[in-house]
């Protein structure tokens, strides 16, 4: 692949290096970037919020880039992606690469080939990358596979993902945001959480912002540098070893075969995992 | 299953109805292809800024302010400019009979007006695709419809 013109700063050439991974040529870099992953059920702000983090790192003179998740139909294939609706400084600034993704079949919140054109935007220069997903479900903590920081979003007046206890939750998530703060019962909502949190161990901080007014914008940027520097754990290596084990499978060059197999009932589940791991 | 086409769907200048481009984007959707809505009043520039980072090979803009014998000519051209005139574009809305013919001179490939079925949408995407000359740019007077 030739990204010579991608690297000299062509956003055709790195949206088409990006669209050659999307379509699955494999890509892997050393070059390191801050990946930050953005989580929160619908309606939360999520689009507002990665836009005005974009304009303040573009405002300090950072590049940023952005992988906005939107889901697949399972039944066309086809997608609807919406999400440079809410982003529209996007298409305004240099500094801003913005790119809509869709999951394409996949189950979880992030697509496997996400990780892949992660690697092309460090490549090309794109160090700050914000990844937003889908916004709903278990899967969406598959985030953890390619995300350095994984921020989880609430507002007021939705409940929050941290009190019904969504399992693995706390140790997954670096940061978490309670946007809308403009809005009545923010301070509740954050006390809420931090009354949850106060169980556990793990100490997380939680910020108050407004996608809406900017308001509390910049402590967010400053406390999203001060969380980079915790390192992976182990939750985060078990997802980054589950997605890569879920991409070995979809990529698995017998695996349409096993499926005809399983769906004529010439074999069981067991004799397929076998098939798939070449022992039979 | 194939590699989806990626389709801009726009609504340039100052325009607040996006009905029409709404049902537009859910009918391409169903049909498979993966289509990236922009929101309401862009300008040409954010217009094609986002045909280029998306990598999109179709571009679909919809208006209905009467603006368009002005914004769509001027999104062809800086496609052009920009190296991607390779792009397919058609346009929607309220267009008048008799500004057609300068709009299709300035590379749009097919437009669309109230009654228009889904059908008659997609057999233009699927038509325009396998066509090497179709792009906003291309030396070809061919366009749909007669």
């Amino acid at each position: 692949m030739d990204l010579d013109k991608a690297r000299e700063g062509s956003r055709l050439g790195l949206s088409q290096a990006l669209s050659l991974v999307e379509n699955g040529l494999p890509f892997s870099t050393e070059e390191e970037g801050d990946v930050i992953g953005i989580t929160g059920a619908p309606g939360v702000g999520k689009s507002c919020l990665v836009d005005q983090l974009a304009q303040a790192y573009a405002r300090n003179g950072e590049k940023v880039a952005i992988l906005a998740v939107d889901p697949s139909s399972p039944i066309s294939g086809g997608a609807l992606l919406g999400d440079r609706l809410r982003m529209e400084s996007a298409d305004l600034d240099d500094l801003i690469y913005m790119r809509s993704v869709a999951t394409r079949g996949e189950s979880g919140a992030v697509p496997s080939v996400v990780a892949d054109m992660v690697a092309v935007l460090k490549e090309c220069g794109w160090k700050r990358i914000i990844i937003e997903t889908v916004g709903s479900g278990q899967a969406e903590f598959r985030i953890a596979a390619v995300a350095d920081t994984i921020m989880l979003v609430e507002a007021p007046g939705m409940g929050d993902a941290i009190q019904s206890e969504k399992a693995g939750i706390v140790e997954l998530v670096d940061i978490i945001v309670v946007n809308k703060s403009d809005l009545k019962g923010a301070d509740e909502t954050a006390a809420n959480i931090n009354s949850a949190l106060s169980a556990g161990s793990k100490s997380i901080p939680v910020m108050q912002v407004s996608s809406h007014t900017g308001d509390g914008i910049t402590y967010l940027v400053q406390a999203i540098d001060e969380v980079a520097d915790s390192g992976i754990s182990r939750a985060q290596w078990q997802e980054r070893l589950a997605s890569q084990w879920m991409r070995k499978m979809s990529h698995h060059p017998n695996l349409d075969s096993i499926l005809d197999k399983l769906e004529s009932s010439q074999i069981s589940i067991k004799e397929a995992i076998l098939l798939m791991e070449g022992k039979e | 299953m194939a590699t989806p086409l990626r389709i801009v769907i726009a609504k340039p200048g100052l325009d607040g109805h996006d009905r029409g481009a709404k049902v537009v984007a859910r009918a391409l959707r169903d049909a498979g292809h993966e289509v990236i809505y922009t929101g309401l009043r862009r300008t040409p520039e954010q217009i094609v800024r986002t045909v280029i980072d998306e990598d999109a090979q179709f571009l679909g803009l919809s208006s209905l302010s009467g603006a368009h014998a002005h914004l769509f000519p001027r999104v062809c051209k800086l496609l052009q400019e920009s190296d991607v005139g390779h792009v397919i574009v058609f346009g929607g809305g309220i267009i008048p009979t008799a500004d057609r013919p300068a709009l299709f001179e300035a590379g749009i490939k097919a437009i669309f007006g109230p009654g228009t079925s889904s059908n008659q949408i997609n057999d233009f995407i699927s038509t325009a695709a396998a066509k090497d000359d179709a792009g906003c740019g291309a030396e070809s007077d061919w366009h749909w419809g007669d």
